[in-house]
C-alpha cells in the first residue's frame, strides 16, 4: 500500500473514531429536552459526559489537521467548498462548548435555560451537518479547475444529502440514548432506554436507506458486508440497551457508527470530491496528497503519538467509568 | 471592500480575540499547578483554596480559549483555500502535531482535572494539570512554529508542476531561528499577561477589603488577607521574571527581523533611507507618498544596536528596500501600512514595559509582608492587565500586517491566498455572525469572571461553619469513594 492510501486510511479512521465519541455526546446533548426532566436530570446528564467531551472533540481537530497537512487541496476545497455549512459547524461547536463550561457557573433558572438551549441546537447542527457534507462529498459537487468548488446551498440541499443529515441526526441520537442508559442510573436510564427504542424506528430505516443508496451510487464490492453489518448492529443495539444489557448495547450502537463511517469512506476512495461539472476535474487522493515525504514525517508521529492518546483517553474513560446518578449531583453551587 | 478585506478583517478579528485567552491560559494553567503543588508539598487548605478559586477563573478563560481556537482551524481551509493549498505539505505538520501532541493532552487531562478531584489519587491529579501546563506549551511551539515559517520559510522547495511548497526538512521547520525565539518571546509576553491576571485579582480584593465597610456587604473570611497577599506575590514574581524574558527575546526578535524582513524593521520605525548608526524613533509623523517624515524624534544610535548589535551597524530603509523588493519580484508596492506598524510598535513596547514595571515595582512595594497603603496603587496593578493583554495584541499586529503585503514571505501574496470560490456574501456573513457572536461571548465572560472574583474564595470552597479557615488536609490519599466530585458542571 503506498503512503498516500495509508493516509487516506488515516484520516477515515480520525474521522471514524470523532464519529463514534463524539456522536454519543452530541446524542446526549440533543436529547437534553427529551430525558432531562428537571435540572438535576439535566445535570446527571451533562456530567455523563463532562469529563470526555472536550477530548472527543479534538478527533475532531486532528481529522483537519490531519486533512490539511496531507491532502491539503482537499482541505482547502472542502472547507471553502462547503461554507455555510462549516460556518454553521463552527458556530454551533462554539456555542455548545461554552455552554457546558458555563451552564453550571450561575445559578438561575434563566441562565441555565438559555445554555441548554445552547447545548440542544450546538449538538443537533453539527450532528445533522457532518451527514450532508459526507452526502454531498460522495454525490459530487460542481467543480471547476484548480479543484474550486462552486456549489450554492442549493446545489447541497438534495434528497440523498437530507437523508445523510436524518442518518448522522438519528443514528448519533441513538447512540447517544444508550450511552446515558449506560452512564447513568435513576428516571434519566429507564427514560434513556424508551427513547433508544424510539429513535431506532426512524434510525434503522434511515440507515437503511441511505447505505442502499450509497451502494448503489458508489459500489466498492466490499462495503455491501460492512453495511449489513452497520445495520444489524444498529437494531441489536437499541435492543440490547433496552433490554437492560447496556454495555453490549452501547458496543453495538459505536460498532454501527463506525460501519457507517466505513462505508462512507470506503465509497469515497480514491475520489474525494467528484466534479459533478466534468469528472475530469474531480479531486482524487493522488491530486490532492503532500509529497511523500511529509508524508513519512506524519506516519512516524501519528505510529509514536496516537497509540498513547488512545492508551490516555481509555485511560480517563476508566477513571469516569461508574454511573452518574442524582445523588452525585451537588445541590447548587 | 471584496472578499480578499473582508476575509483578512475576519482573520485579524478571530485571531485578536482567539489571543485574548491563549496568554492566560498559557500562564495561568502553570501558576495554578504551582499552586496546587503548594497545596501538595505543605498540605496548608490555603493554597488549596487559592488553586480553586484561580482553577475556577482559569476555566472560564480556558472554554473561551478552546473554542475560539477552533474557528482559526476551521478558517484556514474556508477564507484561505489557495494559502491552504500552496502551504499545506510544509504548514500542516506542525498544525497536525499540535492536534496530536498538545490538544489531545490538554482536553482530556483538564477533564480529569476538573473532574477527578476526588476520583484520582492526589499526586496523580496534580500531575494532571501539569501536563495540562505543559501541553499548552508543546501547542505553543508548534502553531508559532508554522506561523514562523511563513515569515521565514525554510525546509522546502516549490514543485515545478503543481506550484506548491514541498516539504523537504521537518527538522529545519522545527528549529527555525525565528520559531524558538519567537516562541520564547510569546511565552514570556504570556506570563506577563498572566501574571498581571492574578496582580489584579488579588489587588481588587485586598483593596475591597481595605475599603470602609458600607452596611449589607458581605464579610470576607480573616484568612483571605493572607491568601491574596502570597498570590499577589506570585503574581507580580511571574511578571518580573517574565518581563526578563520578554525584553531579552524581544531584542532577538528585532535582529531576526532586520535580518529576514528588513521592510518590517523599518516599517516599525518609520526609517525611509538605508542608514549607517541609524537612531531610535521616540516620535514620528511622515507622509508615506513622499516617503519621508516630517517630524522624528530619535535617540542616536539605539535602533542600530538593537537591530544588529552595533551602534554604528547598518539598517535598511522602507524606500530602499521598496527598490530592492521591485528588482527581485517586480513592480509592485511591498510596503506595509507603515502607520500601524509603528505605533504597534510602540504600544507593545510602552504598555509591556509598563505591565512589567508594575511586577518590579509592585514586588518592592509588598516587600517583607508590607502592603502599600494608597488606593490608586491598587488600582493601576489591576490595569496592568489590560495593558498587557493590549501589548501582546500589538505585537501580533506588528508581526502580522509587518509581514503584508505577503502571507508566506517572497513566496505568495494575501491577494493570492484567498479562496477563489467563497463569495462575498459568503465571506460578510461569516464575518459579522463572528463578530457578534463574539462580542455577545465577551460580555458574558467577563460578567463571570467579575462575578467569580466578587464572591471570592469562600465561592468554590466555602469555609467550615465554626469560622476557621478549615484544618489543613494534608496530601495523603483518603479513600472515600461516594464523596461528590469537585467542579461539577
Ligand atoms: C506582554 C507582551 C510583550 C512585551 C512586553 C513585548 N512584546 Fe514584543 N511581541 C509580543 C509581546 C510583547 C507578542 C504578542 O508575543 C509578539 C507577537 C508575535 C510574536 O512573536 O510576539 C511580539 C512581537 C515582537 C516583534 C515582531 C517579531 C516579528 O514580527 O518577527 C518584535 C521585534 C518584538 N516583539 C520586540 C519586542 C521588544 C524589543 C520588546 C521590549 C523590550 C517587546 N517586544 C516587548
Ligand atoms: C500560525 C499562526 C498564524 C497564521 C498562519 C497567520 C496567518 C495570517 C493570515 C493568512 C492573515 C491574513 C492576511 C492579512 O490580512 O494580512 C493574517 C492576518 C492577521 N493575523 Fe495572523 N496568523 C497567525 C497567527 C496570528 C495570531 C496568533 C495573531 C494574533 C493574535 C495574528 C494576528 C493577525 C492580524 C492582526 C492580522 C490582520 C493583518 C492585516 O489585516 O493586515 N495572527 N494572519
Ligand atoms: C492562527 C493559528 C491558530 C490555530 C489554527 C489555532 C488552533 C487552535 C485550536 C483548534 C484550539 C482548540 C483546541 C481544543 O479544542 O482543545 C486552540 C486553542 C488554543 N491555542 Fe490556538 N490556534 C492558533 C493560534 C495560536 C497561537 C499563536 C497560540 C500560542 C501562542 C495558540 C495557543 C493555544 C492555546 C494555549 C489554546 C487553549 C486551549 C487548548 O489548547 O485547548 N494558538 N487553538
Amino acid at each position: 500500500m503506498d503512503l498516500q492510501t495509508i493516509w487516506f486510511l488515516a484520516i477515515a479512521v480520525l474521522w471514524t473514531g470523532y464519529f463514534v465519541l463524539e456522536g454519543f455526546d452530541f446524542g446526549v446533548g440533543m436529547l437534553l429536552p427529551v430525558i432531562g426532566r428537571d435540572d438535576t436530570d439535566r445535570r446527571v446528564m451533562i456530567n455523563s459526559i463532562g469529563p470526555v467531551w472536550d477530548g472527543n472533540e479534538v478527533w475532531l481537530i486532528t481529522a483537519i489537521g490531519a486533512t490539511f497537512a496531507a491532502f491539503p487541496a482537499w482541505y482547502g476545497s472542502m472547507l471553502s467548498g462547503f461554507y455555510l455549512p462549516f460556518l454553521a459547524i463552527v458556530l454551533a461547536l462554539i456555542v455548545r462548548g461554552v455552554a457546558f463550561e458555563y451552564r453550571g457557573k450561575v445559578d438561575d433558572d434563566r441562565w441555565r435555560r438559555r445554555w441548554d438551549v445552547a447545548i440542544v441546537v450546538g449538538s443537533t447542527v453539527p450532528a445533522l451537518a457532518w451527514g450532508l457534507i459526507f452526502a454531498d462529498l460522495l454525490r459530487g459537487l460542481p467543480m471547476g479547475p484548480n479543484h474550486v468548488v462552486d456549489a450554492g446551498l442549493a446545489d447541497m440541499l438534495n434528497p440523498y444529502a437530507l437523508l445523510g443529515a436524518l442518518v448522522t441526526g438519528s443514528l448519533f441520537l441513538l447512540h447517544g440514548a444508550v450511552f446515558l442508559s449506560l452512564k447513568t442510573d435513576g428516571p434519566v436510564r429507564v427514560l434513556a432506554r424508551a427513547v433508544a427504542l424510539r429513535a431506532a424506528i426512524v434510525a434503522v430505516p434511515a440507515l437503511v436507506g441511505f447505505l442502499g443508496w450509497t451502494l448503489a451510487h458508489r459500489p466498492a464490492g466490499w462495503t455491501l458486508p460492512v453495511a449489513v453489518v452497520a445495520v444489524v448492529a444498529l437494531v441489536t443495539g437499541a435492543g440490547l440497551a433496552g433490554r437492560g444489557r447496556e454495555g453490549w448495547g452501547f458496543a453495538s450502537t459505536a460498532v454501527s457508527v463506525l460501519g457507517t463511517s466505513v462505508v462512507i469512506f470506503g465509497s469515497m476512495f480514491p475520489v474525494l470530491i467528484p466534479s459533478t461539472t466534468d469528472p475530469a476535474l474531480s479531486l482524487t487522493v493522488a491530486g490532492a496528497a503532500s509529497g511523500p515525504y511529509t508524508l513519512e514525517v506524519m506516519s512516524w508521529i501519528a505510529l509514536v503519538l496516537l497509540p498513547f492518546v488512545i492508551g490516555y483517553q481509555a485511560w480517563s474513560y476508566w477513571v469516569f467509568r461508574r454511573r452518574v446518578t442524582r445523588a452525585h449531583i451537588a445541590p447548587a453551587h | 471592500m471584496d472578499a480578499l478585506d473582508l476575509a483578512r478583517w475576519q482573520f485579524g478579528i478571530t485571531t485578536v480575540y482567539h489571543f485574548l485567552f491563549v496568554p492566560l491560559t498559557i500562564g495561568l494553567s502553570a501558576i495554578v499547578a504551582i499552586l496546587q503543588t503548594a497545596w501538595h508539598r505543605t498540605g496548608k487548605v490555603e493554597y488549596l483554596r487559592a488553586t480553586r478559586f484561580l482553577g475556577k477563573l482559569f476555566l472560564i478563560n480556558f472554554a473561551m480559549g478552546v473554542v475560539t481556537g477552533i474557528v482559526q482551524e476551521f478558517q484556514f481551509g474556508m477564507n484561505w483555500s489557495s494559502y491552504s493549498t500552496f502551504v499545506g505539505d510544509v504548514f500542516g505538520a506542525p498544525l497536525a502535531m499540535e492536534a496530536l501532541l498538545a490538544f489531545f493532552l490538554e482536553s482530556t487531562f483538564i477533564g480529569l482535572w476538573i473532574f477527578g478531584w476526588d476520583r484520582l489519587p492526589r499526586r496523580i491529579h496534580l500531575a494532571c494539570i501539569w501536563i495540562v501546563a505543559i501541553g499548552t506549551n508543546f501547542s505553543a511551539y508548534f502553531i508559532i512554529a508554522a506561523n514562523a515559517w511563513m515569515r521565514h520559510p525554510v525546509g522546502f522547495t516549490v514543485d515545478e508542476t503543481t506550484g506548491r511548497a514541498r516539504l523537504t526538512d521537518i527538522w529545519a521547520v522545527l528549529t527555525n531561528a525565528q520559531a524558538w525565539s519567537t516562541y520564547l518571546h510569546v511565552v514570556s509576553g504570556a506570563f506577563i499577561a498572566a501574571g498581571l491576571f492574578v496582580v489584579a485579582v488579588s489587588a481588587f480584593t485586598l483593596m475591597r477589603a481595605r475599603r470602609p465597610r458600607r452596611a449589607g456587604d458581605a464579610v470576607p473570611h480573616a484568612s483571605e488577607d493572607g491568601l491574596f497577599r502570597k498570590t499577589l506575590r506570585l503574581g507580580l514574581a511571574v511578571t518580573a521574571i517574565a518581563g526578563a524574558l520578554v525584553v531579552f527575546s524581544g531584542d532577538h526578535q528585532a535582529k531576526l527581523m532586520a535580518q529576514y524582513e528588513p521592510m518590517k524593521l523599518a516599517g516599525a520605525e518609520a526609517l525611509w533611507e538605508d542608514e549607517h548608526g541609524a537612531g531610535f524613533s521616540l516620535f514620528a509623523v511622515g507622509d508615506i507618498r513622499e516617503g519621508r517624515n516630517h517630524i522624528n524624534v530619535q535617540v542616536p544610535n539605539v535602533l542600530s544596536f538593537l537591530a544588529t548589535g552595533d551602534l554604528e551597524g547598518d539598517v535598511q530603509g522602507i524606500n530602499d528596500v521598496q527598490q530592492r523588493l521591485e528588482q527581485q519580484f517586480g513592480p509592485g508596492d511591498y510596503r506595509p501600512n507603515i502607520a500601524v506598524l509603528y505605533w504597534s510598535f510602540r504600544l507593545m513596547m510602552g504598555l509591556g514595559l509598563a505591565g512589567v514595571g508594575i511586577g518590579v515595582v509592585g514586588l518592592w512595594l509588598t516587600r517583607r509582608g508590607r502592603l502599600p497603603s494608597k488606593r490608586w496603587m491598587y488600582r493601576i496593578a489591576i490595569l496592568g492587565l489590560p495593558a498587557a493583554l493590549a501589548a501582546n495584541v500589538f505585537g501580533w499586529i506588528l508581526t502580522e500586517m509587518g509581514r503584508q503585503p505577503w502571507t508566506v514571505v517572497g513566496e505568495l501574496l494575501t491577494a493570492a491566498s484567498v479562496s477563489p470560490g467563497v463569495s462575498l456574501t459568503e465571506v460578510a456573513i461569516s464575518l459579522s455572525t463572528f463578530t457578534l457572536l463574539y462580542a455577545a461571548l465577551a460580555v458574558v465572560e467577563v460578567k463571570l469572571l467579575l462575578r467569580y472574583v466578587a464572591a471570592g474564595p469562600a465561592a468554590v470552597m466555602p469555609y467550615p461553619p465554626d469560622d476557621d479557615p478549615g484544618p489543613d488536609i494534608p496530601a495523603a490519599r483518603e479513600r472515600d469513594d461516594d464523596r461528590v466530585p469537585a467542579f461539577v458542571y
